[in-house]
């Protein structure tokens, strides 16, 4: 190998599979040990912050500011018993945890952490591997990783665990939707479906349109270019995590802990681990896809070195702890959605503006890749046309006729309920009065009110 | 990419994943047939589905097997568990035979037809080797599927989805149920139905807490003494509790 070899820092698909299987092995255990420390951490953190938030301390005695209290709690729950439900479907029901954990671990494979890195002389990207449906293997995974609680929930055999399987799946199916169509645009931007590729798209500044003469400068991170996706990923990634407002569930207020009411020790601590990794999971794909990935945010880019060699976990995990916190803020503001809202929200609202939304950004790719002059304003007026047909055709929203509340009183069938005066006044309150009455001065003895007033004034300054 | 230039010609890795993954779909076409249990079976079918995704991922197709796994095993046989969730878990098919002989009739002639087909594939491919997979994925495979769908098989492609949608629009119309406004209550209409002869307008009274008994089985008292059976579930026999439950217990020292 020529030492003076140039290697790209951004890696490309070519760069993957050609690494030794002890290399592999190292990229593979980290990523799991960084699913494992990211659970032990997060859940620390997420008492910690939800504490600052509700102005208590948090889990602050076992270790230093509590470090390792998730761990006590983890060996505490390994050595409790271990109920098998009488009702339970035994086999599926040892084996819905484990689905659930391997799916959210399994995604953690195709996401980028950093860029090509020097591991014992050998140049390798931070990422176990790439490959050119990425992002489709992680939706593959986290569409599998409902199949644990779904499951969970049913082999349980008991009514709560069921209903928040029964939920589960339905709000799997509806937020999948809502987070596919949100990908799209990205695909359609970046025009590639591969995690590296997606991050090296977001690299460049020169994006750039010029349109009449006016030349329009574009940020590179799809968060700002393509925000409308960004935050419909982002609300139906909390859906997919099944986090607040919509643990729907796990609603411990409904369904005691809905899927996993049954559940004790070790393969309770599997769903945790799951959730948990899941919320990292969806964290680090959000990054990846609109944040830049690896990339220095703005300012630090500057520095030309930041965005080489191992400096890229810093910005990846700076990224991804800001994601976390921003679920774990929702949760600690947030209160939870009914059903029928949480749904009418995935069908009726993020579903229509993500698909008005791709159309409107495929005319903007088509504007960007048209030369003529003519054909783009062509475009452009068409959009308008649409838009004006659209609001004017759109029917109002239908007043009915205007009727006086005698007209309504006398409209009640025969033998209705007798109704209140309808004139009626809120008489003026007699607190109101006394109010007024005590503040005229009270005439009480010699002492002038003047007089007493002009002494409280020298009390005070003195 | 390299794996998928390769892929023409069978290589160690795709003939060991083919043989791992070939009887575990088997198995899981098998199971998903002979399982009693209907969520058993759909479980026996995600297996079948996964293994068949890998292939087309193994086969040079990453993007239908992950759509596969994504549309297929993730959204539809989710829709399966969904339903079959709701009708219940005891919902086991029963062993009784409504068609004399007809499970060995079904079983023969599966038989028969899973030869035959197996044959003619055999024979018709056997011989053939794959061509143009590289020319067909040279630009990566989701651009050649969609350069494909979006020149030559446009029409057909927009007549499916018209289709589907037709037909998921056409399901939703049938299935739900709307009522006229004009045939909902108002109301004095329901409140005419609360204060019928012989409903009870307001809620139920609770079941008695005393000092012997706070029991949902011990109904509460009306003034004149008597039980109030509407203040216990209408499951639970209404009881009296007995001198022996009463009486002290002897824990009170």
């Amino acid at each position: 190998m020529t030492p003076a070899v140039y290697l790209a820092q951004d890696p490309t698909l070519s760069d993957f599979g050609h690494d030794p299987w002890w290399i592999a092995l190292i990229k593979i255990v980290f990523a799991f040990v960084f699913a494992v420390l990211a659970t032990l951490l997060g859940v620390w953190f997420e008492r910690r912050v939800v504490g600052f938030m509700q102005v208590r301390p948090g889990p602050n005695q076992v270790g230093p500011l509590g470090l390792l209290q998730t761990l006590a709690d983890g060996l505490k729950m390994a050595f409790k018993e271990d109920i098998l439900p009488k009702a339970a479907d035994k086999v599926v029901y040892f084996f819905a945890p484990t689905i659930s954990v391997i799916c959210a671990v399994t995604a953690l494979s195709v996401i980028p952490f950093g860029p090509m890195v020097s591991i014992f002389g050998h140049q390798t990207p931070l990422q176990v591997t790439d490959v050119s449906v990425a992002v489709l293997v992680i939706l593959a995974a986290s569409s599998m990783g409902i199949y644990g609680i779904v499951l969970g929930g049913w082999a349980s055999g008991s009514t709560y665990p069921l209903l928040g399987g029964l939920r589960s799946s339905a709000q799997m199916i509806s937020y999948e939707v809502a987070m596919g169509l949100s990908i799209v645009a990205v695909f359609m931007t970046a025009g590639t479906m591969s995690t590296s590729g997606i991050v090296a798209a977001q690299a460049g500044s020169d994006r750039s349109a010029s349109l009449g003469g006016f030349e329009f400068f574009a940020p590179g991170w799809y968060a700002i270019l393509l925000l409308p996706s960004f935050v419909i990923y982002f609300i139906s990634a909390v859906g997919e995590t099944n986090r607040a407002p919509f643990d729907l569930p796990e609603a411990e207020s409904e369904l005691v802990a809905g899927f996993m009411t049954e559940y004790s020790s070790l393969k309770f601590a599997l769903f945790m681990l799951a959730e948990y990794v899941n919320m990292v999971t969806v964290s680090a794909v959000a990054t990846t896809l609109f944040l830049g990935g690896w990339r220095a945010p703005w300012p630090i880019s500057i520095w030309s070195g930041a965005n080489e060699g191992w400096f890229g976990l810093i910005w990846f995990f700076a990224k991804v702890i800001l994601l976390v916190f921003v679920f774990v803020w929702l949760r600690g503001t947030l209160p939870r959605l009914r059903y029928d809202q949480f749904m009418r929200l995935g069908w009726r609202v993020l579903l229509p503006i993500n698909l008005v939304w791709i159309l409107a950004l495929a005319g903007i790719r088509v504007l960007q890749k048209e030369n003529n002059d003519a054909v783009r304003w062509g475009i452009i007026g068409g959009a308008l046309v649409v838009v004006l047909l659209i609001t004017l055709l759109l029917p109002d929203r239908k007043k009915g006729p205007q009727v006086s509340l005698q007209e309504q009183v006398n409209q009640r069938p025969q033998g209705s309920f007798p109704l209140p005066p309808m004139d009626l006044v809120v008489p003026p309150s007699p607190r109101a009065r006394r109010q007024v009455a005590e503040r005229q001065p009270a005439n009480v003895g010699g002492g002038a009110p003047d007089v007493i007033e002009s002494t409280t004034s020298e009390e005070k300054e003195g | 990419m390299t794996n998928i230039a390769l892929a023409a010609t069978v290589t160690t890795g795709e003939a060991v994943t083919f043989w791992i993954l070939a009887p575990l779909a088997l198995l899981g076409a098998i199971g998903m047939v002979a399982a009693r249990n209907a969520v058993h079976s759909a479980l026996w079918l995600v297996l079948t589905m996964l293994c068949l995704g890998v292939f087309y991922v193994v086969q040079a197709g990453p993007f239908i097997g992950m759509v596969q796994i994504i549309v297929y095993t993730g959204a539809i046989m989710m829709l399966f568990l969904f339903v079959l969730m709701l009708v219940g878990r005891d919902a086991s098919d029963s062993l009784i035979e409504t068609l004399r002989g007809q499970r060995v009739a079904a079983v023969l002639v599966g038989l028969g037809f899973a030869g035959l087909v197996g044959t003619l594939v055999a024979r018709a491919v056997s011989d053939t080797t794959a061509v143009g997979l590289e020319a067909a994925n040279r630009d990566g495979n989701v651009q050649g599927i969609a350069a494909l769908l979006f020149t030559n098989y446009v029409f057909a492609f927009e007549a499916t989805s018209a289709l589907l949608i037709t037909a998921a629009v056409g399901a939703m119309v049938l299935a739900h149920i709307h009522k006229p406004k004009s045939e909902r209550l108002g109301q004095p209409d329901l409140m005419r139905l609360r204060f019928r002869a012989g409903n009870h307008p307001g809620s139920k009274a609770g079941p008695g807490v005393y000092a012997t008994s706070d029991s949902v089985a011990t109904p509460a008292r009306l003034p004149d003494g008597t039980l109030s059976r509407g203040s216990i579930p209408e499951i639970l026999p209404t009881r009296e509790l007995s001198p022996r439950e009463t009486a002290p217990k002897g824990t009170e020292k």
